[in-house]
């Protein structure tokens, strides 16, 4: 029998197969079908803190500045209710019920805007007993006059305060568009970071061109997009001593297998489940069984980073040449 | 012992909620806040003193609540309802049920004027006179402790002695009064009562183990005996009060009387009263003891049964003369009830010896609609009862130059004042925090400190840019002054601009502090002000400070609201604590106060509080005048006579001023007076760009303030334009040659932004820009004033010369409704200006009370409006309750008269000439062209009337309007048409008449204060519905088409106004009665009012609203049917999450939510099914075309 439990972020977890951060985590239903597939871990929904100024404005708006101007309606146009469980509340209420509930580990994301709101909430969520402390950083330096190191800077120091508040691991959830990426996950570690996540998959706005507005697209992710994080799984598996996860386009069983062999600790599933459902993750679970005993592997850490670039036979196909094989490789399609 | 800072209502809702089981309940000001009390509690498990949860449940009406609770008291439970004013008349058949069957049961009332030559909803005591003959004990309490107090003085004593007991305070004054009140613990309560009376009133009701009846029919040989028969009963409640008050007292220390004196012992002179205006007469009688008068007062607090022997005990025999005042009026009466029930028993008095001789007694009135009474008019009340004759049905408070009945108030009197005492008026925005600010530092120092504090507060009538007074005053005495503040020791202006409205200074004591939120630095402050301003503050020697509050707020991140910033302004400047006690007790009060809206709202407020006394800065005031800019005149020099002496002056706050004669005797107003009110409060107003505009007219079509203007015209008339007077070649095959304008009214606009929301024409170049863009007023209104007079002269065209049918051509209608005071982005308005741009000059209007009365007719001015020929909308409001009937009735008069007239028209043929007579008789009215060849014939008519001596000829005269085709529009909200006046519109709408019903739906009881309504959608929140709607919405539109020959749609202008304009024209066209449901967002659906119109179309794409036309009669007669929008095309979940009413609900209770919304799901489908069906059912409903009032059949266009 292969033995798939390792461990991410140091937390001991029973297959490497993680329910990333989606709606399904955002459930108690949706966290039982997926600890019941054999999800080794669960994220849950990141705490926006953005969320809770702007549900807390929208409370005031509706409660306060309609209030006063009718002397019919003296105290406003609703009734004031028990508890709106504004802030996180509603969030720490069911971090908690999850962490009692499920016997895998549970992990915190949390999306951040001021320095104060991330830590004040990290150190709630460690206190609502989370395992672990995922930071889901979300900047676009769009200022002409942000400059590149201030961005990293900025993001060290944050991950490092983070790190410092709480005791539990604080893992990283990093977006792919930083010029010096290794140099960056080195920075992270040395600050506490106790892994990183990769990649962010940043909803991206769309243009409708019947109404020419601009709006939100949503995209379940494909397996193709596996490929960004794989290389930069493989690139930083031994490089850095953090715990590593890839958290795009984990698909199926070959993709568990492609992200350990990177040199991931786990792979993380959000768009596959939400598209097929939990139970996708035991017939993953199943396939990468398979896999193991097809290809002889006894365990996840045996496995683990055999194919990263410090492992693999010719490093550079995970850097340049790759991109060169690509061009060289491609046959152009004789017209019929 | 607790003491808290609460307002009357309740004061005595704590009590009511406490010692109740079954609560019924129904809206209506100023008593709602009572029943809204109870829900909430009820909502959150807050459990009566014998450890249950009350069942509070909404009735459909006040007849309603009152025949539930008479059935939950006649079960045997211990019941209660709250209300005022018309709602208590409509319980009075059952009051008299309850109290002849000797039923425990008790009715608090924040006793309210009833309507009369107009409806007012502030207090007197006209409501609860017309009350006082079903039997039931009356007690009345004049302070908010006392409305505590006397609350469960009454259900103690209507247990003991099975009488139901009406408890009664001052509406607004007392109800809305915040102070403090030492509250009745469990305990206290307990002490009142006696289990056994709870045990045996249980032992009476109806129970099929011990059955019994009750409610027999009963016939000349026993009635009267039996009516009788219960006089022990009645007789024994004073006695019975009196000694609940005893135990109240002996559990509290406070203590009351049935009836209780004060002032000189040996007075000479008294007055009589009940309620709160007693607090002034107190002080009226200290100041003029403390001279060496010899007077006094008495206070009634027991009014039914007359406690006639405690009055006669306490009423000191050394006094000879005495004045009765009633707050209420009883034309022709010998007198006011008080007035008549005292002199009664004095003389009673007399006569058996009780009392040597017989007082002079005269009776006088005060106070009605909550009209101010102080220590200067209650003075002058007893200098009036010096005179050798004292005046009987005199007036105080008033100038009654009319019959003169009005006494002056004494000027040497004025309210006491305590060392310590401070006193502060701050005038601001409805929006802007400054009341829940000023109720706020009320809480702070009466809970917080050894001084007593009070609040009150005043509203003018706008619901858009309203504006508020907060009069609060703090002691080291418990404050009992139940008047406004008129020598301030600070005076706050919240807004700028408002001292170019009103006068803001006259409040202020010499000496005395004015705090100024001013848009510039303080050293430019003085530059601002105007002549009349700067000389007040001189005259004054006033110490003027100022802040930029909303420069510090938005620095906060708190937007517009500038409570927060002020109040630690007051406090310093006003010195009541010191700084930085007064900074850390205003923190600790943000972080309670705003806990549960939320960390970060906490946060920023607390950072507004410590920005905000750097920010403030004193005024350097100098020795002279220096300005040279005088206070804008309130209205225009070329406004009318009636406005100038009259509305201008209630608008100017200047009302308590006009004397008797200056008001209309009949309640009867001129229309058209909205547009004299140039009230230039919105911050940005929407500017037209020609050069994209696409002639949609979509801009004006939804404009709530009809502020947005459009008008079509030819080229002779643009050639009289000036160069740069906007405009643009219109686009439309059936005006050929013609120009567009759309124009802004600068000082109308609300700036609530929908125009632009709705405008589809944006610039290539730059997909933000549209044809209208909102801008800053600053920086436009100039200009826009200038183009608007210009816009106003265009001619308007005429009418018979274009199709009205689409939404561009009816927009190029004169609107005879604008300017309205509705809240910015009112859902409602929009539709009742299309119904005056399409049959304005034609139509008389039923208006029930709500909403769509207060903006169409609060005083000072109205928005309906009057064409260049004079004509418009005939409008009045009778009640809330009786719309339809009230409708009908105007529909059977008009026929009514219009038969007379053909009677005397075929008398008159000979002389009139049969051409004419036939004419008029047969006319085509269909189209516009008609109707305006019938309005010449009918001017010609009255030439040839003229002219003839007969008394029938101008009997003629008198009716011949209408031969004109005219329509009768009954218009309200859905609280009338699905609750209150259901049944009343059921049976209009079955009548077959000629009536056109518009509801105006916004699935809340809007006007006072967004209760739940049968109108309100299942999962929203809503007052009285505070843990979700259960239920789903009722369809009245359903309902209605079951009758087979009533037009019914259903509408949503930001869904289809297509659909709109054309169901509208159908609904008009329809011979019989027609009924429009009519989709009106509104705040009390908790969202952006900006979005107002998408959310409209929200609603329809979602299936929550589903737009149809049931047309009896129509083209395809045989389906009547017609689904004008389109299948859901997302879930009803994806709407209901966008707005406040549903979204809260996820957030407050996540798993009722849940449910709530699966069912909302499952209405909105099965009602979508049923809907389509529907299309397809073959009817046609037999429809007397003889009944047709008209003399063509007509056919919508």
């Amino acid at each position: 029998m292969t033995e798939l439990a390792t461990t991410y972020l140091g937390l001991d977890v029973s297959s490497p197969i993680v329910a990333s951060s989606s709606p399904l985590t955002g459930t108690m239903d949706g966290l039982r079908a997926l600890v019941d597939a054999g999800v080794g871990a669960v994220v849950l929904p990141s705490l926006f803190e953005e969320q809770i100024v702007h549900e807390s404005r929208d409370l005031v708006t509706m409660l306060e500045e309609t209030a006063s101007f009718n002397p019919e309606a003296s105290d406003g146009y609703f009734p004031e209710l028990d508890d709106y469980n504004t802030g996180p509340d509603r969030y720490l209420d069911h971090l908690a019920e999850a962490v009692r509930e499920l016997d895998v580990p549970v992990i915190a994301s949390l999306n951040g805007v001021s320095i104060g709101g991330w830590l004040r909430y990290a150190r709630q969520l460690a206190d609502a007993g989370a395992s672990a402390i995922e930071c889901n950083v979300y900047r676009l330096a769009v200022d002409v006059d942000d400059q590149p190191w201030e961005v990293e800077d900025d993001l060290v120091n944050l991950v490092g305060e983070v790190a410092e508040t709480v005791d539990v691991p604080v893992a990283v959830k990093l977006s792919p568009y930083f010029t010096a990426l290794a140099n960056l996950a080195r920075r992270l570690e040395d600050a506490g970071a106790a892994g990183l996540v990769l990649f962010n998959r940043f909803y991206q706005p769309d243009i409708d061109v019947d109404t020419r507005a601009v709006v939100p697209s949503l995209v379940l992710s494909s397996p193709h997009e596996q490929l960004l994080p794989l290389r930069w799984t493989a690139v930083l598996h031994g490089r850095v001593g953090t715990s590593l996860a890839i958290t795009t386009g984990v698909h199926d069983a070959e993709g568990v297998a492609k992200a350990l062999l990177a040199g991931a600790d786990v792979a993380m599933v959000a768009s596959a489940v939400l598209r097929h459902g939990p139970s996708l993750v035991a017939s993953m679970l199943d396939g990468l069984q398979t896999w193991m005993d097809e290809h002889d592997y006894d365990s996840v850490d045996q496995l683990r980073g055999s194919a990263s670039q410090a492992a693999v036979s010719d490093p550079d196909a995970f850097v340049r040449a790759n991109y060169l094989q690509t061009l060289t490789s491609w046959s152009t399609p004789i017209p019929a | 012992m607790t003491r808290a800072s609460i307002d009357g209502n309740e004061a005595a809702a704590r009590v009511a909620h406490a010692l109740s089981e079954t609560i019924a309940i129904y809206p209506i000001t100023p008593a709602s806040p009572m029943g809204e009390l109870a829900d909430q509690w009820s909502s959150s498990g807050r459990t009566n003193l014998w450890g249950v949860v009350p069942r509070v449940i909404e009735m459909q009406s006040e007849a309603g609540a009152a025949g539930a609770l008479h059935g939950a008291v006649t079960k045997g439970t211990l019941g209660t309802t709250f209300t005022a004013s018309q709602g208590l008349l409509l319980m009075l058949p059952n009051m008299f049920k309850i109290a002849g069957e000797l039923t425990p049961a008790v009715l608090h009332v924040a006793a309210r004027t009833v309507a009369t030559h107009a409806l007012s909803i502030f207090g007197d005591h006209s409501d609860v006179m017309a009350a006082r003959t079903t039997g039931w004990g009356m007690l009345a309490a004049s302070s908010v402790q006392e409305a505590h107090d006397m609350a469960a003085v009454a259900h103690a004593a209507s247990l003991e002695s099975r009488v139901p007991f009406v408890h009664f305070f001052d509406g607004f004054r007392t109800s809305h009064e915040l102070n403090e009140v030492d509250l009745l613990e469990s305990d206290d309560l307990a002490a009142l009562l006696d289990e056994q009376w709870v045990a045996d009133h249980r032992l009476r009701g109806l129970d099929p183990d011990r059955p019994e009846l009750r409610g027999t029919a009963q016939n000349p040989d026993v009635f009267f005996q039996a009516r009788e028969a219960a006089n022990p009963w009645t007789d024994a409640v004073p006695g019975i009060v009196a000694g609940a008050m005893d135990r109240l007292a002996d559990a509290t220390g406070r203590s009351y009387g049935l009836v209780e004196w004060f002032g000189h012992p040996e007075a000479e002179r008294a007055v009589v009263m009940m309620g709160s205006g007693t607090a002034a007469a107190r002080q009226a009688v200290d100041a003029l003891v403390a001279r060496g008068e010899r007077v006094g007062g008495l206070v009634v607090r027991l009014f039914r049964p007359f406690p006639t022997q405690a009055l006669v005990a306490a009423l000191p025999a050394s006094v000879q003369r005495i004045a009765v005042l009633d707050r209420t009026k009883e034309p022709g009466a010998p007198g006011e009830p008080l007035f008549t029930d005292v002199a009664t028993v004095l003389m009673r008095a007399v006569a058996t010896g009780e009392r040597g001789a017989l007082p002079l007694v005269v009776g006088g009135r005060y106070g009605l609609s909550s009209k101010e009474f102080t220590p200067a008019m209650a003075a002058g009340v007893f200098a009036e009862l010096d005179r050798d004759r004292p005046r009987h049905g005199f007036t105080v408070g008033i100038v009654d130059d009319v019959t003169h009945t009005s006494i002056d108030p004494d000027p040497t009197v004025h309210e006491h004042r305590h060392d310590g005492d401070v006193r502060a008026v701050f005038f601001g925005l409805g929006s802007d925090g400054t009341v829940g600010a000023n109720k706020n530092t009320v809480k702070i120092v009466s809970e917080h400190t050894d001084l007593h504090a009070q609040g009150y507060f005043v509203y003018d009538s706008k619901k858009a840019g309203a504006r508020t007074e907060s009069h609060l005053r703090f002691s080291p005495q418990p404050v009992e002054a139940t008047w406004l503040i008129d020598e301030a020791d600070l005076v706050a202006c919240h807004q700028f601009g408002f001292l170019d409205k009103v006068d803001v200074l006259a409040r202020a004591r010499p000496g005395a502090t004015l705090l100024l939120n001013a848009p510039f630095p303080a050293d430019q402050v003085w530059d601002h002000l105007s002549v009349e301003v700067q000389q007040e503050v001189l005259d004054k020697a006033l110490q003027v400070w100022a802040i930029d509050a909303y420069a510090v707020a938005r620095e906060a991140g708190l937007g517009g609201r500038i409570n927060t910033v002020m109040q630690p302004c007051f406090f310093v400047r006003s010195g009541i604590l010191p700084a930085d006690e007064a900074l850390a007790a205003i923190k600790a009060s943000v972080e309670t106060t705003y806990a549960r809206r939320g960390p970060e709202v906490v946060a920023r407020n607390l950072a507004a509080i410590d920005r905000s006394l750097a920010a403030l800065h004193r005024v350097e005031v100098p020795a002279h005048v220096s300005a040279t800019r005088h206070r804008p005149p309130t209205v225009p020099p070329d406004a009318p006579d009636f406005v100038q002496r009259v509305t201008a002056r209630i608008m100017a706050g200047e009302g308590d001023l006009l004397p008797v004669s200056a008001l209309p005797v009949d309640g009867t107003f001129p229309t058209g007076t909205s547009r004299w009110e140039k009230r230039s409060i919105a911050p940005e107003i929407p500017i037209w760009d020609p050069s994209i505009c696409i002639d949609c007219n979509k801009c004006a079509i939804v404009c709530p303030h009809a502020a947005i203007r459009t008008k079509a015209y030819d080229g002779d008339v643009l050639g009289a334009l000036r160069d740069d007077f906007p405009t643009k070649p219109m686009k439309d095959r059936s005006l050929p040659d013609h120009h567009l304008t759309v124009q802004v009214a600068p000082d109308d606009c609300t700036g609530c932004g929908v125009c632009v929301q709705v405008c589809p024409a944006t610039s290539k170049e730059q997909v933000g820009h549209k044809a209208i863009n909102m801008e800053p007023a600053a920086e436009h209104r100039d200009v826009e004033r200038d183009n608007f007079a210009t816009f106003l002269d265009i001619p308007e065209l005429d009418r018979s010369s274009f199709d009205h049918g689409n939404v561009r051509h009816s927009q190029l209608l004169q609107p005879l409704f604008e300017f309205s005071g509705a809240c910015a982005g009112c859902g409602e308005t929009p539709y009742l200006k299309l119904l005056t741009q399409l049959f304005g000059d034609r139509m008389v209007v039923a208006n029930a009370t709500g909403c769509s009365s207060i903006y169409g007719a609060n005083l000072p001015a109205t928005p309906w409006s009057v064409d260049d020929a004079g004509r418009g909308p005939a409008w009045s409001n009778s009640l809330f309750e009786d719309n339809a009937e009230f409708g009908l009735g105007l529909r059977l008069g008009l026929e009514q008269e219009r038969a007379t007239a053909e009677v005397l028209l075929a008398e008159l043929a000979g002389e009139l000439g049969d051409g004419l007579v036939s004419g008029l008789l047969h006319a085509d009215q269909a189209d516009e062209a008609g109707i305006a060849g019938q309005r010449d014939r009918v001017e010609e008519l009255r030439r040839r009337l003229a002219a003839m001596d007969s008394p029938r000829a101008r009997l003629l005269d008198g009716v011949a309007s209408t031969l004109v085709r005219q329509g009768v529009w009954i218009v309200g909200g859905d609280g009338w048409a699905y609750d209150i006046g259901y049944g009343g519109l059921d049976h209009v709408l079955a009548s077959g008449m000629d009536v056109n019903v518009l509801v105006l739906d916004t699935e809340v009881y809007s006007n006072t204060g967004g209760q739940a309504s049968k109108a309100t959608s299942r999962g929203a929140v809503a007052k009285f519905a505070a843990s979700g709607k259960s239920g789903a919405k009722k369809d009245l539109g359903l309902i209605a088409m079951q009758y087979g020959n009533v037009y019914v749609a259903q509408v949503a202008l930001g869904g289809n106004d297509m659909q709109t304009v054309r169901a509208f024209r159908e609904a008009e066209a329809w011979p019989g009665p027609s009924l429009l449901l009519a989709y009106s967002t509104c705040i009390a659906h908790g969202v952006d009012m900006t979005q107002s119109m998408a959310r409209q179309k929200e609603a329809v794409l979602s299936g929550y609203w589903p737009l149809y036309r049931y047309h009896p009669g129509g083209e395809d007669d045989a389906h009547p049917f017609h689904l004008d929008s389109r299948a859901p095309k997302k879930p009803v979940a994806d709407f209901m999450a966008t707005e406040a009413r549903f979204a809260v609900l996820q957030r407050s209770d996540p798993e009722r939510a849940a449910m709530l919304r699966e069912l909302a799901q499952a209405d909105v489908d099965e009602r979508w099914r049923y809907y389509e069906q529907l299309a397809g059912v073959v009817r046609t409903a037999p429809f007397d075309q003889a009944e047709d009032t008209r003399t063509t059949e007509e056919e919508p266009a």
